[in-house]
């Protein structure tokens, strides 16, 4: 049997739009993977703990408050300090443009923002993958 | 530093990443969990039951935290089903345990039942033994929600705590074999809604008709959300370990635990050894074809395969 992706699907700050976030977790649940999802109001260190605990190959996050700039490149930073590289980051959630380019560099795989259809977001994990 | 020596010295990630070779299946992961089985049984392991919605998640996180103010290491694995159309799964039992995430006494794992269909996942008795070898002085189980008859929990852990809730039934439900049955500790949660005492006392005249052990299990009421009634429920989870093992019970009760893993396992083996020969799988299909248009019979079908097997 082909093991099953893991796939974190956390809230991180403090906006409490948890819908797209859904969306998200019930799309990779019908694609066939296993989505641990912990609900609103993360912290970094709550997410990374989680990663951890669950050994997950993906961390997703949803951001509608505007704090991505500070937040999706924490957990990067704190994952990396915790010597984990094979977890695959990606974020999603209203986010501009000419941010984007910033936040990749800080480590986050790809960005999706309003409109990019699920097929997308699960062809784009399942390519990337790290393990 | 190889896998199974980070387990005993309490890494997270080894443990976590051990836990994912097992339900993977992988045989390198099996073999480490070998070598670290000699090390396992320190643990309490309790299991956490009930019916969906019933706050086994909820309760569970208090229990965790009752623990670690007692200065106690909880590992806690939460059972979510998978699907069976896709094979994936949402595992949310997390959210009712957000404070528990960073407490590096601590260990939550999230796990699919992957087909399984007694209320856990095969690889759960293996993470029960991973979680014990890493350090976890109690660990709990959380199955998913049961209906009537999941009862594969009372075969897995040391004492069950069985879940109930006001208003999902009467006293006739309460004496139905199956679930019921398995408790040794029962927690009426959700206490402080209308109908908890009439659900406890049913409850007590179920258990006044008979129980499975010569100790009557105790029924309490509880409200996780309120923190109410959680440390006696603890204590009486923890008196029920005392009682076990005063009375020799706990060495049986692992002995059937064990022999129902074993025949598991050997099931599972044998099930592969059938679907995995071609042969077999393709008279399987043609055979079920035949049965599905009433040509032949599931018993016929049955003398066949197990002929095709001896072959």
């Amino acid at each position: 049997m082909e093991r099953p992706i893991r796939v974190l699907v956390a809230k991180p700050g403090l906006d409490g739009h948890d819908r797209g976030a859904k969306v998200i977790a019930r799309a990779l649940r019908d694609a066939g993977m296993e989505v641990i999802y912990t609900g609103l109001r993360q912290t970094p260190e709550q997410i990374v703990a989680t990663s951890i605990q669950e050994d997950v190959d993906v961390v997703a996050m949803s951001i509608l408050s505007g704090a991505h700039n500070h937040l999706f490149p924490s957990v990067v930073k704190l994952l990396n300090k915790e010597g984990i590289e094979d977890i695959l980051v990606i974020g999603g959630g209203v986010i501009p443009e000419d941010d984007i380019p910033s936040l990749k560099e800080a480590g986050i795989a790809e960005i999706f923002t309003p409109g990019t259809p699920t097929t997308e977001t699960i062809r784009y994990i399942k390519e990337n993958v790290k393990r | 530093m190889e896998l199974d020596k980070r387990i005993l010295n309490g890494d997270k990630r080894a443990c976590a990443r051990l836990i994912t070779m097992v339900e993977n299946n992988e045989k390198e992961g099996i073999d480490i969990v070998k070598k670290i089985y000699k090390h396992s049984g320190n643990a309490h392991v309790i299991g956490i039951t009930g019916p969906p919605g019933g706050g086994k998640s909820t309760l569970t996180d208090k229990l965790a935290k009752e623990l670690r103010k007692r200065g106690k290491k909880v590992g806690i694995i939460a059972v979510d089903p998978t699907s069976p159309f896709s094979g994936g799964s949402i595992l949310g039992d997390r959210i009712r345990m957000q404070d528990l995430a960073t407490d590096p006494g601590v260990f939550i794992r999230s796990m699919g039942t992957r087909g399984n269909l007694g209320g856990l996942s095969k690889s759960t008795q293996s993470a029960i033994k991973i979680l014990d070898v890493y350090g976890a002085d109690y660990i709990f189980v959380e199955t998913v929600g049961v209906g009537q008859s999941e009862v594969d929990i009372v075969k897995t852990v040391d004492t069950v705590v069985m879940i109930m809730v006001p208003g999902l039934g009467d006293d006739i439900q309460a004496i139905k074999a199956g679930v019921m049955e398995i408790g040794d500790v029962f927690a009426v949660n959700k206490s402080d809604l209308d109908g908890a005492d009439k659900t406890a006392l049913e409850l007590e005249m179920m258990l006044d008709m008979g129980f499975k052990d010569d100790k009557k299990p105790k029924v309490l009421k509880v409200s996780s959300s309120k923190n109410e009634g959680v440390s006696t429920l603890l204590d009486e989870v923890i008196s029920h370990m005392d009682y076990m093992v005063d009375t020799d019970k706990l060495q049986k009760r692992r002995e059937e635990n064990a022999k129902v893993e074993i025949l598991n396992l050997v099931e599972e083996e044998i099930m592969q050894m059938v679907l995995g020969k071609t042969k077999t799988g393709q008279l399987l299909d043609e055979i079920s074809k035949k049965t599905a248009l009433r040509k032949t019979n599931p018993y016929d079908g049955k003398d066949i395969i197990v002929k095709s097997i001896k072959e």
